[in-house]
């Protein structure tokens, strides 16, 4: 449903993206690896509309689309759950399930944010996931890591994400609380949402993914599907070439 | 809180003919000059920004109205509705500034803060000898939208209460207050639009997100951006109402007015719980900050305690809004 062709991505002189290509099919957790600076994040960030790239082409539901905003994404049905969150702290967790798509009624010149109906809405969403808030109008900073990750991709999935990228979601949770967000993500794909799941944890890729995308500095190694190679394989991939992990083994071992 | 006891001590020294009614009124007019500024210094610091140019826009539209209605033969709802659009284009573009540098909005209005000044002065001295323009004191009567920031209202209750005995009056026979100037009118209009619209509009949403943190508010599809060249002009408006208020209601202007406004306004946004970091602050509380700061500068005033003083004690009292804020912010934002 998703298809990226060669996109390169260039800020100033340091190329961050070189002539990457990337799909993503309906129901499935793509996973997308690769070590820190591989341009993971550059990469999720053209998709979802942060930046524009410096060439290359996508195309969306076999429609050719390019995002000028992170905005045109969403209304498309990319939703993003970035490392941060995309949570502000000092916002009420209403307020931050519903920024910048807040339910309002035009009363004279003025928006007027329905907040009883918001606060509502986002109880009620945060109840079917099983956390259960008991005041909608507390802030966020007052929220757990694991609530804290769980509301931000229950936030994407109530604006109608039909593709989620989550970012490096379970990088600051504990083991039980990872469990709980992969869990989630498997229940997402069921209903037909396609993820495109950000980690440099192979453990973690092969427990969910049906196929995985590895970057190496700007380039993708390849696509494969769990069966055709081995975690260690993966792992080699990931880090960049055997000979520097052949080399870090002698270092460390002799 | 800790305000209200500083606020309830000083009540309980200063003089009672503060609270007489030629006191109240005097304060109240004071302390809505400054809320007028508070609330526009106040909704851009929730959306993380600063304006240091508002001082110096209130000279600059103040100077430029009145150069127009004296060379230019304006009418004055005519140099008004000028002056408002330059003051809104000046603003703009600070606003454009900010968002397409990425610079600091410190820095971009603290250029502005001396641009302003500069141009303000230069173009008084160019069309008229001095920097000082004045015999405007009919003009708020010369048509509507001067009366409405020169006039004053309330003058038919005061002319009831003085004929019942209530007001005192003077040896003339008018009462002791002629009425309260328009700018009390504005503050209250200003203060009440801008709370709504931080607490009860999307657009408010928007305000509190660009300032808690502009990457969430972007990625959150939020045109931050236009919140922020928005509010720029918002602030400028603040100082424009202030400016033509003055200018109409002392009959003068001037390229010295409004000189470290930016900072009392600030100062007001602060006491009242704004957030110096942004994300957060309240119109109502700057609104309140305005009238502490007004009540206690007057207090000085009427008390002969020397005036120097009130500047000791609004250090003072800065240091402690901004301790006991940050102090709240840490708490509700987890410590972040």
């Amino acid at each position: 449903m998703l298809e990226l062709r060669g996109i390169v991505k260039k800020f100033g002189s340091v190329i961050a993206l070189n002539d990457v290509s990337f799909d993503l099919e309906q129901g499935e957790i793509h996973c997308l690896l690769g070590d820190n600076g591989a341009g993971k994040s550059t990469l999720i960030r053209i998709i979802s509309g942060y930046y524009t790239p410096t060439a290359g082409s996508m195309s969306f539901e076999g429609e050719a689309v390019r995002f000028e905003s992170p905005g045109d994404a969403l209304n498309r049905g990319i939703g993003t759950v970035y490392q941060d969150l995309a949570l502000v702290p000092l916002m009420s967790v209403t307020r931050n399930f519903f920024m910048g798509r807040e339910p309002y009624k035009q009363i004279g010149p003025f928006k007027h944010f329905k907040r009883r109906y918001a606060e509502a809405m986002a109880a009620e969403e945060m109840r079917k996931i099983g956390i259960s808030l008991s005041d909608p109008t507390a802030t966020v900073g007052t929220l757990s890591g694991g609530e804290r990750q769980t509301l931000a991709i229950a936030r994407a999935v109530y604006f109608g994400a039909k593709v989620l990228i989550l970012d490096e979601p379970t990088s600051a949770l504990g083991v039980r609380q990872t469990a709980l967000v992969l869990n989630y993500m498997l229940q997402l794909c069921e209903r037909g949402i396609a993820i495109i799941f950000i980690t440099h944890n192979a453990r973690q890729a092969y427990a969910v993914g049906t196929r995985f995308t590895v970057l190496n500095r700007g380039r993708t190694v390849g696509t494969f599907v769990p069966t055709e190679k081995s975690r260690e394989e993966l792992e080699d991939l990931m880090s960049g070439t055997r000979e520097l992990v052949g080399m870090l083994k002698t270092a460390t071992t002799g | 809180m800790g305000l209200a006891i500083v606020l309830g001590l000083f009540l309980s020294i200063a003089n009672p003919a503060m609270f007489g009614p030629r006191g109240i009124v005097n304060w109240l007019e004071v302390s809505a000059q400054l809320a007028v500024l508070a609330v526009g210094a106040c909704l851009l610091m929730v959306a993380g920004e600063f304006d240091l140019s508002m001082g110096s826009m209130i000279a600059f539209s103040g100077m430029a109205m009145a150069l127009l209605i004296k060379f230019a033969g304006f009418a004055p709802w005519l140099a008004i509705l000028s002056g408002f659009a330059l003051a809104l284009a000046v603003g703009f573009i600070i606003g454009m500034l900010r968002v397409r540098t990425g610079l600091p909005s410190f820095i971009v209005s603290l250029a502005f803060l001396f641009i302003l000044r500069g141009v303000t002065i230069v173009g008084a001295r160019m069309f008229n000898e001095t920097t000082l323009i004045g015999g405007m004191q009919n003009l708020k009567h010369s048509d509507f939208v001067a009366f409405v920031f020169g006039g004053r209202v309330l003058g038919g209750l005061f002319n009831w209460l003085a004929s019942v005995g209530w007001l005192a009056k003077l040896p003339n026979g008018q009462p002791v207050i002629s009425g309260v100037q328009m700018i009390v009118v504005w503050a209250v209009l200003i203060g009440v639009t801008a709370a709504y619209v931080l607490n009860g509009t999307r657009f408010g949403n928007w305000m509190y997100a660009t300032g808690g943190d502009a990457n969430a508010a972007r990625s959150s599809g939020i045109p931050i951006a236009r919140v922020r060249v928005l509010l720029f002009m918002f602030s400028a408006f603040c100082a424009t109402v202030f400016a033509t208020c003055q200018l109409f209601d002392f009959g003068s202007a001037d390229a010295g007015r409004g000189l470290l406004k930016e900072f009392e306004a600030i100062i007001a946004a602060v006491i009242g719980g704004g957030v110096l970091s942004g994300g957060y602050g309240s119109v109502i509380g700057s609104m309140l900050g305005a009238l502490i700061f007004g009540i206690v500068s007057q207090g000085f005033f009427f008390t002969g305690v020397d005036g120097d003083w009130f500047q000791i004690f609004l250090g003072v009292v800065l240091l402690g809004a901004v301790a006991f804020n940050n102090y709240a912010r840490k708490r509700i934002s987890g410590g972040i």
